[in-house]
């Protein structure tokens, strides 16, 4: 087995690759294969795989992008990531894709699929449009019926029908997968100095890019690893960092939080990963092939800004997620100018303030670059809580 | 423009009356012991409120309404001290600030708190976080979820109606009946959307009038008054129906004396650029914004804003003997649910119908459903049809974000390339 | 009569003059900086392209003899340059009494006549040095203001002197500037003229006595020939002409103004026109192959298509955001304690660009401070900040359509060297090598000129 360091090392390279290269080199493996591009937050990957396809995740292009054409296209009240994203369209870093999914995570996203189809991007593009309706004969059979158009693209380019059999095998990898995450997540949750913030989100982003069945590995030795006892604790509080859902924090930023006294305990950078929370059954006799994705999508989804949240209110799903982490404060990072995360923010807010939960807020975009004044206003909170407490 | 006293058409003193009523019912319900429905103009469905014999309180144009009474700025700095960051929607603010400075309305009566929240989740992602931020401000009203699928695939599938008739049949319609007490009455819906068709008839016609040079009405700042009744409740009324036959009859009458369109100043003498505009106008400087066009000579013969509350342009019209199809397949086909293919092509349609010099970008700094690719619509116009185009930035209703000169100094630099293409062409 | 036009550029930073005559050409340039008094800033561009019109039309009309007679232009240019100097001598001498008036009315007596002597002495060192800057440094073509000629050497003054004097001289300055800068003078062309001469007779007749004691601390140059006793015979020849450019009638048959202060200028709504059709128009008649112009000005930036005749087919404005314009550029100064025309140079001396993520005028001081903290160098923070500057430019050009061949650059920031050569730089990068870019010496008065050129043809129209 690797050494962790190495490991890591890997990861790191992996999920910054802005050329895709792992992708590629699945892809001309086979002639049958299809690389499909997904935006955050979630997509079912199973199908794709099921499909003899590769989902591969289109988070922007973070501080590792010059944005020029992609200015041009949006306004200056405008988030970040569509700008990288249209650069990097531009440049032709996604010429090898066959597809593009659009997850409904609000209009900036989905005026951008849009504009794909506009560009003539891949083979097709395809704006998803989840559910705001959660009963199974309602919400979620336009749910499979959404799914079903895009397996319906796939199949026009490489004619591989999706079986109930190649299904439960890529629903049995992706299930191994979140397990994987969810261990890593807990284990730290115990052993937070075991490996960085930063460290979890180069081994979760890394897996956006390769095959799940290359990450399930890298994953296991992960878990191999940080059972073991290593590193030293710090004098550091157990913080959850929420909404940078979709437009990704730089790692500088995710590194500082921790330089800074916190350990990032639970967050929803890559939430998509993680996003069913309990495994999704076998195909049962009898059902449409996308009965249990489905099932999964509307009873074990976790929260998010882009889910209507009738019967559950998110603060209740945030204070739930407190007391399961165990965690001492909740910063509120949120790119700037976005809606969903924005508009939820008072509501999270109220409910801290209720029930007694330190917090603080601040903005980011994908590629801000100095963090000095994020850093003072963190280790002062990190501080004020320990002296608290 | 002409000196002469600008005479209220007959048309407007209704709309008047029309809206008074309303908000006296509104002010009634107590008495009256109706009940009131929060809802959105895109996806408008208040025949089916009406069905129910409810009221409709629709908060965006409260939040207009403010905005243009000068009174938005303080309520969006009052919903900023709640936590509400400076960058999200100032609809959203206002109405909330609105909402915490006890709900007064424009005609200075409390608007009544609802009855019921009705999430038509049309073309508009905020709209979801709206009403899930008045559901904490009214905890005990329940809330009917209607998802409208996007037109992402440039049509309406019958999986997406479908989807729409089961959630009315399941979620809408059982929440309505158990607030209003009423049971569902199919044939009082077909007779009241009986009256829309003709109303969308209308509306179409009055809003085609623009094909005529000079153009009898500017459909943009006038238009926004002339949607007016059916953005605010009135679809599917009598009132609406007698209100856009004689809108109708008064614009036929200005066609055949050949007139120009009526500015706040009077009738507009000489029509010199005909335009098309993209995007909400500002409200809290209207006025300042449309004498901005008028006083150049421009005229508005097609905006997307006043497609907002309906898209009527490519024949589709409600067909009472499919009610709830109807509701359905007209929330799907309110513009901003439109993908940007089918925008680009909308506002081609109507640069060529209408004879448009010019195409314009109002970009406003809230809504990202109609702003975030319009720079791309702007190109796919300029590239299709080559036909000059400008661009604007301003905001719904914060006046932080409307800069005049910056305004005026981009407008009057469109206008005079316009001028000087225009003078080179005839040369 | 012969016919000329006007064109003003009331920009927010500069307002500029230019004067042309039937064939387009410019004849008369003019600039000083945009102050609160709009109205004077207008009137002393306009008096300094009319003064600058005379020496075009004497150099024109004396063309054959020049190319015969190369010292004749050297000598023309000389007589400018003296000419230039002693307007602003007559300024000098203004702010001489106003600083007085400021101390007699700011200070106490113990204080006051410290403060006067050092002053006194400052004006008195300056003056001189400033005057040889003019006759022997040319200093009048480098588009200098007389606020910046004067603070620049009345600051090093200050810095010698003691330091706890420094905030009370520098008040005397401040109080001082802004009310000499907003005086109005018109002078007396035939008189000035001909004082200009006599100040020049002296420069040679002092260059004259140095020649003959064989002093090498002085450059010669080409005025070698003009010494050769020549000076005196040269002037004999030129007089008649002098005198004719002085005394003739310089009709401005028809003007119009321009810029971002345009609505402010007293002019008829008809001879007001947008600064892109002028910037584009003006872009287009210098490099008639023009098809995109950018234009960075104080306020706004522009990225602009033209047509084969240089009429406008698309433009496009920054948006709110004012960062990416020259006022960005100015408010880096500020944050750096440097004067804006040091910017371009010390950006180029940087080995690397740091990258500079606000571009938001208001955070960027955050950031810069920031920055220096971490050590890194001024010259490579001015690099990126230069850089994030023109990549703004260039999503506006990508977003107005890109650039097309020939590409020209107009407007005050074309003046700065890194802004130059990082727009170059990326242009050939997106556009490819091919693309012919264009910077004229004028890019400054694009603006002006499509004015003035407007204004001709709507009197021929």
């Amino acid at each position: 087995m690797e050494a962790l360091k190495d490991i890591l090392a890997t990861c790191e390279e992996i999920a910054f690759d802005l050329n895709f290269t792992r992708a590629k080199e699945w892809k001309s493996q086979d002639d049958n294969r299809v690389i499909v591009g997904y935006m955050p937050i979630y997509f079912p990957r199973e199908i794709i795989h099921a499909a003899n396809g590769m989902t591969v995740g289109i988070l922007g292009g973070g501080d590792r992008k010059m944005i020029i054409k992609g200015d041009a296209y949006y306004q200056s009240y405008i988030c970040h990531i569509p700008r990288s994203i249209m650069e990097l369209a531009l440049d032709g870093h996604f010429d090898s894709f066959d597809g593009f999914i659009f997850p409904s995570i609000c209009d900036v996203i989905r005026n951008l699929s849009g504009t794909f189809q506009i560009l003539g991007k891949g083979k097709f593009v395809k704006y998803m449009d989840y559910p705001q309706n959660f009963v199974a004969n309602i919400g979620g059979e336009f749910y499979e019926n959404e799914l079903q158009n895009v397996l319906d693209e796939v199949y026009k380019i490489n004619h591989v029908k999706v079986t109930p059999e190649k299904l439960n095998h890529s629903i049995k990898l992706f299930n191994k997968n979140r397990e994987l995450l969810r261990k890593i997540y807990d284990i730290r949750q115990e052993f937070p100095w075991r490996l960085t913030a930063a460290d979890v989100y180069h081994i979760v982003r890394a897996g956006y890019m390769i095959p799940v069945e290359e990450h399930n590995q890298i994953l296991e030795d992960v878990v191999y690893h940080i059972s073991q006892d290593i590193n030293e604790p710090l004098d550091n509080i157990r913080v959850v960092v929420m909404g940078a859902f979709c437009e990704q924090p730089p790692v500088g930023l995710i590194k500082t939080i921790e330089l800074a006294g916190c350990y990032v305990v639970e967050d929803d950078f890559l939430l998509g990963a993680r996003w069913i929370q309990k495994d999704i059954q076998e195909i049962k006799a009898g059902g449409t092939l996308l009965s249990s994705i489905s099932y999964a999508f509307l009873n074990n989804s976790t929260y998010s800004s882009s889910l209507y949240d009738a019967e559950d209110p998110k603060e209740r799903r945030l204070l739930e997620l407190i007391k399961t982490r165990k965690v001492d404060g909740i910063i509120f990072a949120a790119p700037s100018f976005c809606d969903p995360a924005l508009l939820d923010h008072p509501i999270l807010q109220k409910a801290c303030e209720v029930n007694n939960v330190r917090y603080i807020s601040f903005l980011f975009s994908e590629n801000t670059g100095q963090f000095k004044v994020i850093k003072e206003q963190i280790g002062t909170f990190s501080d004020s809580i320990k002296l608290w407490e | 423009m002409s000196k002469e006293v600008v005479s209220k058409e007959k048309s407007m003193i209704i709309q008047k009356e029309m809206i008074a009523s309303l908000s006296k019912e509104l002010s009634n319900v107590k008495k009256t012991g109706k009940k009131v429905v929060y809802t959105f103009v895109p996806g408008n469905i208040s025949e089916l409120i009406r069905a129910f014999d409810m009221l409709p309180v629709y908060p965006e144009i409260n939040a207009l309404q403010s905005g243009m009474r000068k009174k938005s700025e303080k309520f969006i700095r009052d919903a900023e001290k709640m936590g509400h960051s400076e960058d999200v929607c100032t609809y959203v603010k206002c109405d909330v600030g609105m909402m915490i400075n006890g709900n007064v309305g424009s005609g200075g009566d409390v608007v009544p708190p609802p009855d019921l929240l009705l999430l038509s989740y049309t073309g508009c992602f905020t709209f979801m976080k709206w009403f899930e931020t008045l559901k904490r401000l009214y905890p005990e009203v329940p809330v009917a979820m209607l998802h409208t699928p996007y037109q992402a695939g440039h049509k309406i599938t019958p999986e997406m109606t479908d989807y729409m008739v089961k959630q009315l049949k399941t979620e809408v319609i059982p929440k309505m009946e158990k607030v209003s007490g009423n049971k569902y009455d199919e044939n009082k819906l077909k007779e009241i959307l009986r009256k829309t068709s003709i109303t969308e008839d209308l509306i179409m016609k009055i809003f085609d009038t623009t094909k005529n040079i000079p153009s009898p009405i500017d459909a943009y700042f006038a238009g926004v008054y002339y949607i007016g009744p059916i953005n605010n409740g009135f679809r599917g009324t009598q009132e609406a129906v007698d209100y856009y036959q004689m809108l109708y009859k008064e614009i036929l009458e200005r066609v055949e004396k050949g007139l120009g369109p009526i500015t706040p100043e009077g009738v507009m003498e000489e029509e010199k650029f005909r335009l098309v505009i993209e995007g909400p106008p500002n409200w809290t400087h209207f006025r300042e914004f449309w004498k901005l066009f008028y006083d150049l000579g421009a005229v508005i013969v097609a905006s997307s804003y006043t497609k907002v509350g309906g898209v009527y342009d490519n024949g589709f019209r409600v067909d009472p003997e499919k009610p709830l199809e109807s509701l359905a397949n007209y929330c799907m086909n309110c513009y901003t649910n439109l993908n940007l293919e089918q925008r680009v092509e909308l506002l081609s349609d109507c640069i060529t119908k209408y004879h448009a010099d010019g195409f314009m970008v109002n970009s406003i700094k809230s809504c990202n459903s109609f702003s975030a690719g319009q720079l791309m619509i702007m190109r796919q116009l300029e590239e299709k049809l080559e036909i000059p185009v400008g661009f604007i930035e301003s905001d719904l209703v914060d006046p932080r974000y409307f800069s005049y000169s910056n305004i005026k100094n981009r407008l009057e630099s469109f206008f005079q390339m316009l001028e000087q293409r225009k003078l080179y062409s005839d040369k | 009569m012969k016919k000329y036009y006007l064109g003003i550029d009331l920009g927010s930073t500069t307002s500029k003059a230019i004067i042309i005559d039937e064939e387009d050409k410019i004849i008369g340039r003019g600039i000083t900086n945009t102050r609160a008094n709009y109205m004077v800033a207008t009137e002393i561009a306009r008096f300094e392209a009319i003064y600058n019109a005379r020496f075009s039309i004497l150099k024109m009309k004396l063309e054959n003899e020049i190319k015969s007679n190369p010292t004749y232009e050297k000598y023309i240019s000389d007589v400018e340059s003296a000419f230039q100097y002693l307007q602003f001598k007559h300024k000098l001498e203004k702010l001489r009494i106003k600083f007085m008036d400021t101390i007699a009315t700011t200070f106490s007596d113990d204080k006051r006549e410290v403060i006067k002597k050092i002053v006194e002495g400052i004006v008195n060192t300056i003056g001189p040095e400033i005057r040889d800057a003019y006759l022997f440094s040319n200093l009048g073509s480098k588009n200098q203001f007389f606020r910046d000629i004067v603070s620049e050497r009345y600051n090093a003054e200050i810095k010698k002197s003691e330091s706890d004097l420094f905030d009370p001289l520098m008040l005397v300055y401040d109080k001082s500037i802004t009310s000499v800068e907003n005086e109005l003078t018109e002078f007396d062309f035939k008189e000035l003229i001909f004082q200009s001469i006599e100040l020049m007779n002296e420069k040679y007749a002092k260059l004259d006595e140095a020649l003959a004691a064989n002093d090498s601390s002085i450059k010669f140059d080409t005025e070698i020939n003009l010494l050769q006793g020549n000076y005196k015979k040269i002037y004999n020849s030129l007089k008649d002409h002098l005198e004719f450019v002085a005394n003739m009638d310089l009709h401005i048959t028809n003007m119009v103004g321009t810029g971002y202060g345009r609505a402010l200028l007293p002019f008829p709504e008809k001879s007001i026109k947008s600064e892109i059709l002028c910037h584009a128009f003006g872009a287009h008649a210098i490099f008639p192959n023009t098809r995109t112009v950018l234009d960075i000005g104080g306020q706004d930036t522009k990225a602009i298509q033209v047509d084969s005749h240089g009429l406008v087919t698309s433009f496009h404005m920054n948006d709110r955001c004012a960062a990416g314009c020259g006022r960005y550029l100015g408010y880096i100064a500020d944050e750096f304690s440097i004067s804006l025309n040091e910017l371009g140079p010390l950006a180029m001396e940087a080995k690397k660009e740091v990258n500079i993520c606000s571009t938001c005028t208001v955070f960027a001081g955050a950031e810069i401070r920031e920055l220096l903290n971490v050590g890194e160098k001024r010259s490579d923070i001015l690099a990126g900040l230069h850089r994030s500057i023109v990549m703004r430019a260039m999503s506006l050009l990508a977003r107005s359509g890109g650039v097309k061949n020939e590409f020209t650059f107009t407007g005050g920031v074309a003046r700065n060297q890194a802004v130059l050569k990082y727009v170059s730089e990326l242009v050939y990068k997106n556009y490819g090598n091919d693309i012919t870019i264009n910077i004229g010496t004028d890019s400054i008065f694009m603006g002006a000129l499509g004015g003035a050129m407007f204004a001709r043809r709507s009197m021929t129209n």
